[in-house]
């Protein structure tokens, strides 16, 4: 009983253990905060890099692609159909992207993914990066309201307002023509005809000519404002940039390609590669928000693509794939099933991922960043404890006599040893108790501090620019405020250890003399 | 049987060396007192309470060994009052804390009812010296962190378990009121030590002395650094604690007038026993 009293009398009176409570205290809070904020970070990671991507990913070794989708689908299905909620057939290849703005020409290099958008719909959210699925804003306040309802499945049409770009687009350009074969009449020009075909094209195969043919001299659509034949989304990242207004500092999005407009995508042939190239129009933007996608990545409609790439066969009509997409009914049996295709397709057909394993790197990334950080702040408390270790020491010494009368009046060098531990941790209770009411308050309302700070210092801390958050993330694991708050305590006790061992082992008349 | 004489008898042997050490012409007749009162109560009772045999303490101080305490003999009756007497360095301090069992010697017995008891486990002693000794020190030694009733329950949160303290408790904060009332601080209930005088502080330690109802007080210059008159006020209550309720208190002084009061009086001159005065 004595033990508790003396520890409680000691708290209260021995101010300067509260140097130690303090330390105890911003290590504990820095350590949730930081915790809190990675695991924001990762998570919305995780949901981003997740994003465009499927459960699992069958993916070819070649960019050739396999002849017989439908076949390995079925084999698919037979081995783990209890486990898919969604499956689609998809062609990767690299290519270009070139499109004309500002009068020259930009060209990018892109991944080209043909996709059908009803059934890659099913394997992950597309229509939540879709740009005419979104409002589009302007800080908060919405400039474009979005021109599709969630309800209504991506496809390859446009929207009412792209029409109306591309019909005045077409009408503009008629003009211009008509405008321009006028002057040539004025000048006695003879009206030249366009070359059908280029010198190169001797040593162009049969197949890619066809497809160079269809694609140099598009086939006037009927309708203007019907897209053509290859249609694409575009990551909104490629065909967009920033522009901050160097006198107001106010970001917008300065869009270099709009919905409607033809680009130019050149890539490969399937088997020997030959180059292709065909015009496209771009039937929407998407946005992730992983810059790595947004800025690389172009979906095209995957029959169009198979075509010009040659991946149809001329008699049967077999169309090749690359990947086969899978969505899991839970994630979990991610492993499970990724071990049974694998036993079931023929070893070097196909590279069998879960999306974790595909982006591994990235993910291990974040992981180790934030143990690092973990291991750096717990050594921050640790630094506490010995902040503590030392404050011990002094208030033995300074309570030498008391021990010798608490022992003079019976009790044992268990008890004097318990005071201090007892002391140690209520030190390390108050310390982490106060630093987790601190670290979760910091993290309720860290995005007011940031602005703060902002304010205070006119230099933006959290530049969205760099991050691609509006706001910054927080994920509390209560399992984590628990840890580091035992850690914490942990520590203050250890720490108290040897002051409470020297405590104890005091004889009782040195105690006592050191009057 | 014998050991008993031989403890009791005055070491005449030795040449009386007290002189020096007591100070003013009071404390020659007292050693004269002394000798001449050992030499008429040479039989004393033969139960002992506390009895400490052929002791031997010596501190380091480097490679130095400093001797304290060479081969005193010394016991106290139940219900008796025995001063211990002897200038500053001359181990009187050191022998009652061997007594009360704060230190062990490097020779000799403690004995308590005729059972050793130095030589017991340091848990057991803990409990010896929290039941069977009462501590009263020259400086008070009370805690300054506690309240005056805190301090005096003390030992008894030291004697019982969390637990069984706090079901009795207010058993055991009326008993430590009472012995407050006792020795005359019941307005003080809830100061600190800080805001007592020397003599209260003084009366505050006896009650917590007096909480676990001891057997033998050991009292460590109670008076030396108190004022004639609160000097005083301590002596009549220890007087009144031994005539009254029959406990036994050893005192160590180096003041001759109040070792008179004792009943008994044992010199102690570097490290040995060189007299003892029967009722003065």
């Amino acid at each position: 009983m004595y033990k508790l009293l003396l520890c409680q009398k000691y708290l209260r009176t021995r101010y300067i253990a509260l140097a130690s409570i303090v330390s105890v205290m911003l290590g504990v809070a820095t350590m949730i905060v930081v915790n809190s904020v990675m695991a924001g970070f990762s998570s919305e990671m995780r949901d981003r890099i997740k994003g465009l991507l499927s459960d699992v990913v069958i993916e070819t070794n070649g960019y050739d692609g396999e002849k017989n989708p439908e076949a390995h689908a079925e084999l698919v299905r037979k081995v783990v159909g209890r486990h898919i909620a969604g499956m689609t057939t998809t062609v990767e290849i690299y290519g270009m992207i070139s499109f004309e703005y500002a009068g020259q020409w930009i060209t990018r290099p892109v991944t080209l993914i043909g996709i059908d958008p009803k059934s890659k719909a099913e394997v992950g959210p597309l229509v939540n990066y879709l740009q005419s699925y979104q409002d589009e804003k302007d800080g908060k306040a919405i400039i474009r309201k979005a021109e599709r309802s969630a309800d209504v499945p991506a496809g390859w049409t446009l929207t009412q307002s792209g029409k109306n770009y591309r019909r005045e687009r077409a009408a503009q350009e008629a003009f211009f023509r008509e405008q321009r074969q006028h002057d040539q009449m004025q000048r006695g020009d003879p009206p030249r005809e366009a070359a059908p075909t280029s010198p190169t094209d001797s040593v162009v195969d049969p197949f890619a000519l066809e497809a160079q043919a269809h694609a140099a001299v598009p086939p006037e659509p009927v309708d203007p404002a019907e897209p053509l034949p290859g249609k694409l989304y575009i990551g909104a990242g490629l065909i967009s940039f920033p522009f901050e207004e160097s006198d107001t500092g106010k970001l917008s999005t300065q869009w270099m390609v709009r919905t409607g407009d033809d680009v130019k995508i050149s890539t490969v042939t399937a088997g020997t590669p030959q180059p292709v190239y065909f015009n496209a129009t771009v039937v929407d933007t998407f946005k992730s928000g992983m810059s790595e996608y947004d800025s690389s990545l172009v979906f095209c409609n995957l029959e169009y693509l198979q075509q010009v790439r040659g991946m149809v066969h001329p008699t049967t009509g077999e169309r090749a794939i690359t990947s086969i997409q899978l969505k899991l009914k839970d994630f979990k049996d991610a492993g499970e099933v990724v071990d049974k295709l694998r036993a079931a397709f023929p070893p070097g057909l196909y590279t069998i991922r879960t999306w974790e394993q595909k982006q591994g790197p990235l993910l291990a990334a974040v992981d180790v960043e934030a143990s690092i950080l973990n291991v750096l702040l717990f050594l921050i408390i640790t630094v506490a404890g010995f902040g503590i270790l030392a404050i011990f020491f002094m208030i033995v010494v300074e309570k030498t006599r008391d021990i010798g009368v608490l022992k003079a009046l019976g009790a044992s060098s268990t008890g004097v040893m318990a005071i201090f531990l007892l002391y140690g941790l209520s030190l390390g209770v108050v310390g982490s108790g106060g630093g987790v009411a601190c670290g979760l308050l910091f993290v309720r309302y860290i995005n007011q501090i940031e602005l703060g700070i902002t304010y205070i210092t006119g230099r933006k801390v959290f530049d969205e620019r760099i991050y691609y958050f509006p706001e910054i993330p927080t994920h509390i694991d209560p399992w984590m405020v628990v840890s580091v708050a035992l850690g914490a305590m942990g520590i203050a006790v250890m720490a108290s250890i040897l002051p409470a061992r020297r405590a104890a082992r005091l004889q009782p008349v040195q105690a006592l003399r050191s009057e | 049987m014998d050991r008993y004489a031989a403890m009791n008898s005055c070491s005449t042997a030795d040449e009386p060396r007290g002189h020096r050490a007591v100070r003013g012409s009071t404390s020659d007749s007292l050693v004269e007192e002394a000798c001449e009162t050992i030499l008429l109560s040479s039989a004393l009772p033969p139960h002992s309470q506390l009895v400490a045999t052929g002791i031997d303490k010596a501190y380091r101080k480097g490679d130095h060994r400093v001797p304290v305490l060479r081969g005193v003999d010394i016991s106290i009756q139940r219900g008796e009052f025995l001063s211990i007497i002897g200038q500053s360095g001359s181990g009187k301090s050191t022998l009652l804390h061997l007594m009360g069992l704060l230190d062990s010697p490097d020779m000799g017995e403690v004995l308590l009812d005729g059972q050793r008891i130095d030589d017991l486990p340091a848990r057991t002693r803990d409990q010896i010296r929290n039941r069977v000794f009462g501590f009263v020190f020259q400086f008070y030694h009370l805690m300054p962190e506690l309240t005056l009733v805190e301090n005096v329950v003390l030992p008894l949160m030291i004697r019982h378990s969390i637990w069984s303290y706090w079901k009795n408790r207010r058993t055991h904060i009326d008993r430590a009121k009472q012995l407050i009332d006792r020795v005359g601080l019941s307005h003080r209930l809830t100061h600190k030590p800080s805001e007592l005088s020397g003599g209260e502080m003084q009366r505050a330690a006896i009650a917590r002395a007096l909480v676990s109802q001891p057997q033998i007080l050991l009292a460590d210059e109670p008076t030396g650094n108190l004022d004639e008159t609160t000097g005083r006020e301590i002596m009549d209550l220890l007087n009144r604690l031994n005539t009254e309720e029959q406990l036994s208190i050893v005192m160590v002084t180096h003041d001759a007038n109040l070792a008179r009061e004792a009943a008994r009086t044992v010199r102690l001159t570097a490290g040995r026993v060189e007299a003892l005065a029967g009722a003065a």
